[in-house]
């Protein structure tokens, strides 16, 4: 099923039993069907609703793919902050909430959950029902639409969605600075996220001891930011080309394994070094470490599964459960998700 | 609650329960907490607790579910929306006893705080090691972050920065049911639903926040604030959709019109441009190389903006008396009226013009005074409206006038509270911004945390009955002659 306008959504989640919302498909763990349910599509429920530059704010379907809007929001010097990632797999604006997905952009100025404002949805009852404002700040009702944010299809399906834009820094520069082992990273990463630069992104790799840092600003501004930063700690600037390609590569998630399976996981900069020796322990894995050391990818080869996690995290692609590592429960949890799907259309937060 | 056990009963158990130390029974402390920030709006509880751990609180809350008796957490009582307001034979629990910082993590820029940690404690913390806590309300030196996380507390920096919500990290809290959750950590990412989000602005509607993990920033290296006085509102509106325009990305956009420049002059000496309707704030900041080559551009758009003058401040003194001078304005205007209500609708930044000229249209047919000061940058009004509750309907005018700007917000596509929440004083006017089916799934999620309904009852949502009005807007302790409002 594809429906193709708010009032559409609702009535097919009203004609089936069990649903799960899917959009493009690029985080794959969020789109697998269980048997009984019928996946419905975001495909065709796209378009930019209304976008309001002077406002920073803009309201778009939810299947509409994040590509098309950063083309639209760069028209007029906007961006979506947080670098929603899979842009050029075809990700949706939906997906990304659904996964609560924010790529190397979000250490400035914070993720996903920190720019959402507002967002229509279907309820377990297909009510199209709307939460959240359309302005910049808004404290009436419950912050709902942040809810939403990594719920993965269980508590609703998102027809629309209103975000806050931020003015795009004139000019970028990316820098690749060494460590010598883990340990060091963790040094490096926490001298460069207290100093007094404002990073743009705060990166790490992890097949080798290499920090990656952005910086954003008028071109006036950055030479002596570079020049002071390399002057500090061992390592260059990456030219345009090389940079480009780096943060297409972490935004797109190109380092990972093709058609293995891909989590996150939930660190602070401190645990950056179990990370590793984590991922390590694992033959073939790969990955990387994000949002200053505050979240660790990995990926496994096609059909080798990842290991038990230390770490709170979640699954985006290959088969396993939705959660990784230690969960929190509460009967509250349970209490939510009754007042929002009574009929359990939409998967259990365990499924 | 007609259920309810007798006032004295409930003293007795609790002080059974707590030991009498936690339990203030005298009538003169009792007086303290009729009212919060709202004055208007006054009830006497039938027991104030003061819990000293965390563990009293979930004793409290427990007792309070089995027994039906609701509750209403407190910190400073700083609220401007009556969230604070007592249930009449209810009990208030204070937390201004939870005041410890339970970790500073320098390197990891964190802070877990108990609830009645006030916000610039936090900052003062973790200056030394060159951090700040970013939200910051203008009662910040009082209001503490139990209250700041219950009601998503605003501050002059919100467009760069957000609010409350955008700092929260984690947080352990106790509900209504007695349950007590943890809702994300000591990372700055998460997975699964945002518990915590949800959490945050609930407006003591689901339970209490027990210890709160914050997020610490750098403290910027460099600011850049100037002073622009116009002789327009008018004016001053158009500059700041210049400055929106030309991609800069201010920490802070204000805006104080004449009267609450008149307020700021006669309360902290602050010196504003002569002649000008409004007068208009920037803050730039960041690296000193970012910021100067922003401040180059900010230049050239104030100085094409027509102003009167244009004041940069030259030091550190001269940027914190600009802000001494804003952040007292409310208090400030105090002075000029017996009483006054705040109303914090937002409306698109775009329309910020039309709305103040409505409002001040809507004033001179009201016969009463308003002073406006907001946030600019993110379209957040502050409409402070002078009465007198003395005069017999001066209250009623009042509200009457709040409720056209409230109504006015709403239809021009914004919000009936920016940061100050609904709280008491806006939940008539919760319906015009969500229709039926929207508060009935508002009521559910409120269900869902707390179905006995004994969380700060009578609050965000409309109905109920209406608490007691006063028509004397002075704090029971401002009349006993204990705070005054400056």
């Amino acid at each position: 099923m594809s429906p193709t306008t708010p009032e559409e959504l609702a009535a097919a989640v009203r004609a089936l039993p069990r649903v799960l919302p899917v959009g493009a498909g690029t985080k794959a763990r969020l789109a697998a069907v269980a048997p009984g349910v019928t996946p419905v599509s975001t495909r065709a429920l796209r378009g930019i609703v209304e976008y309001e530059p002077d406002e920073f704010t803009f309201t778009a379907r939810a299947g509409t793919p994040l590509a098309e809007l950063a083309a639209v929001l760069a028209e007029r010097g906007q961006y979506l902050p947080f670098d929603p990632p899979l842009a050029t797999a075809g990700a949706t604006l939906g997906g990304t909430v659904a996964a609560g997905l924010s790529g190397p952009g979000r250490w400035r100025f914070g993720g996903v959950r920190d720019f959402i404002l507002g967002a229509r949805f279907v309820d377990g009852e297909g009510r199209l029902l709307r939460v959240g404002g359309k302005v910049v700040k808004n404290a009436a009702g419950f912050d709902l639409p942040k809810f939403f944010v990594g719920s993965a299809g269980c508590c609703g399906v998102l027809a629309e969605l209103t975000f806050k834009v931020f003015p795009r820094p004139a000019a970028t520069r990316t820098l690749r600075l060494t460590a010598r082992d883990a340990a060091d990273q963790v040094r490096l990463l926490r001298v460069c996220a207290g100093g007094r630069w404002e990073l743009d992104a705060l990166e790490a790799a992890v097949d080798e001891p290499a920090v990656f840092v952005r910086l954003g600003a008028e071109e006036a501004a950055l030479g002596p930011l570079v020049a002071e930063l390399l002057g500090r700690f061992p390592g260059r600037e990456l030219v345009t080309a090389e940079a480009a390609e780096l943060w297409t590569t972490v935004t797109g998630f190109g380092w990972a394994h093709p058609g293995g399976a891909l989590a996150k996981v939930l660190l602070t900069s401190g645990e950056v070094p179990a990370f590793v020796t984590w991922v390590r322990a694992q033959a073939g894995a790969r990955a990387w470490i994000g949002a200053g050391g505050n979240a660790g990818y990995v990926s496994l080869p096609p059909a080798r599964p990842v290991a038990v996690s230390p770490w709170a995290g979640a699954l985006l692609r290959g088969n396993g459960p939705r959660w990784l590592g230690p969960r929190r429960t509460a009967a509250v949890m349970a209490a939510v998700k009754r007042a929002l799907d009574p009929a359990g259309r939409f998967p259990d937060f365990e499924d | 609650m007609s259920g309810s056990p007798d006032p004295a009963r409930i003293r007795a158990e609790l002080a059974a329960l707590l030991g009498p130390s936690s339990l203030l029974a005298d009538e003169a402390p009792l007086a303290a907490y009729e009212s919060d920030g709202l004055t208007a709006f006054a009830a006497r509880p039938a027991a104030v607790i003061a819990p000293r751990t965390a563990d009293e609180v979930i004793a409290t809350v427990r007792w309070c579910h089995r027994h039906g008796v609701p509750f209403v957490a407190r910190g400073s009582g700083t609220s401007l929306s009556g969230g604070a307001l007592p249930v009449s034979g209810g009990i208030v629990i204070t937390l201004n006893r939870l005041n410890r910082i339970l970790r500073l993590d320098p390197a990891e820029r964190i802070a877990v705080v108990e609830p009645g940690v006030v916000n610039l404690a936090v900052t003062q913390a973790a200056q030394p090691h060159g951090l700040h806590y970013a939200p910051d309300p203008s009662s910040q030196p009082v209001c503490t972050i139990g209250g700041n996380v219950a009601f998503n507390a605003g501050g002059a920096h919100c467009l760069k920065y957000g609010m409350t919500s955008n700092h929260v990290l984690g947080l352990k809290a106790v509900l209504a049911t007695g349950e007590v959750v943890e809702f994300g950590g000591a990372s700055r990412e998460q997975v699964g639903p945002d518990w915590m989000g949800l959490f945050v602005g609930n407006e003591g509607l689901f339970g209490i926040a027990l210890e709160v993990t914050l997020q610490l920033l750098p403290r910027a290296e460099c600011f850049h604030t100037v002073l622009a006085g116009y002789a327009t509102l008018e004016q001053a509106g158009d500059a700041v959709a210049a400055v929106i325009a030309s991609g800069l990305l201010p920490g802070a956009i204000e805006i104080m019109e004449q009267l609450a420049l008149q307020a700021a002059t006669a309360a902290v000496h602050a010196e504003y441009p002569p002649g000008c309707e409004a007068v208009l704030i920037v803050e730039l900041e960041g690296p000193r190389e970012v910021v100067a080559a922003d401040r180059l551009r900010l230049d050239a758009i104030l100085a094409a903006s027509r102003p009167v003058e244009v004041r940069p401040a030259r030091d550190g003194a001269e940027r914190l008396a600009i802000w001494k001078g804003r952040k007292s304005a409310f208090s400030a205007v105090g002075r000029l009226s017996p009483d006054f209500i705040v109303q914090d609708g937002v409306v698109p930044r775009r329309r910020l013009g039309e709305a103040l000229r409505r409002i001040q249209a809507w004033s001179r047919e009201a016969g009463l005074r308003c002073a406006n000061v907001f946030h600019a940058g993110d379209g957040n009004l502050h409409p402070l409206i002078l009465y007198d509750g003395r005069e017999p309907d001066g209250l009623r005018r009042a509200e009457e006038l709040a409720g056209r700007i409230l109504r006015m917000c709403v239809e021009m596509g914004g919000s009936i509270t920016g940061e100050h929440g609904v709280g008491v004083e806006k939940r008539d006017y919760l319906p015009i911004m969500f229709p039926p089916e929207e508060l009935d799934l508002l009521r559910r999620v409120r269900a869902a945390f707390d179905p006995a309904g004994i969380a700060n009852p009578g609050k965000m949502f409309p109905a109920g009955a209406a608490p007691a009005l006063t028509h004397t807007g002075l704090h029971p302790l401002e009349r006993a002659g204990v705070i005054a409002r400056e």
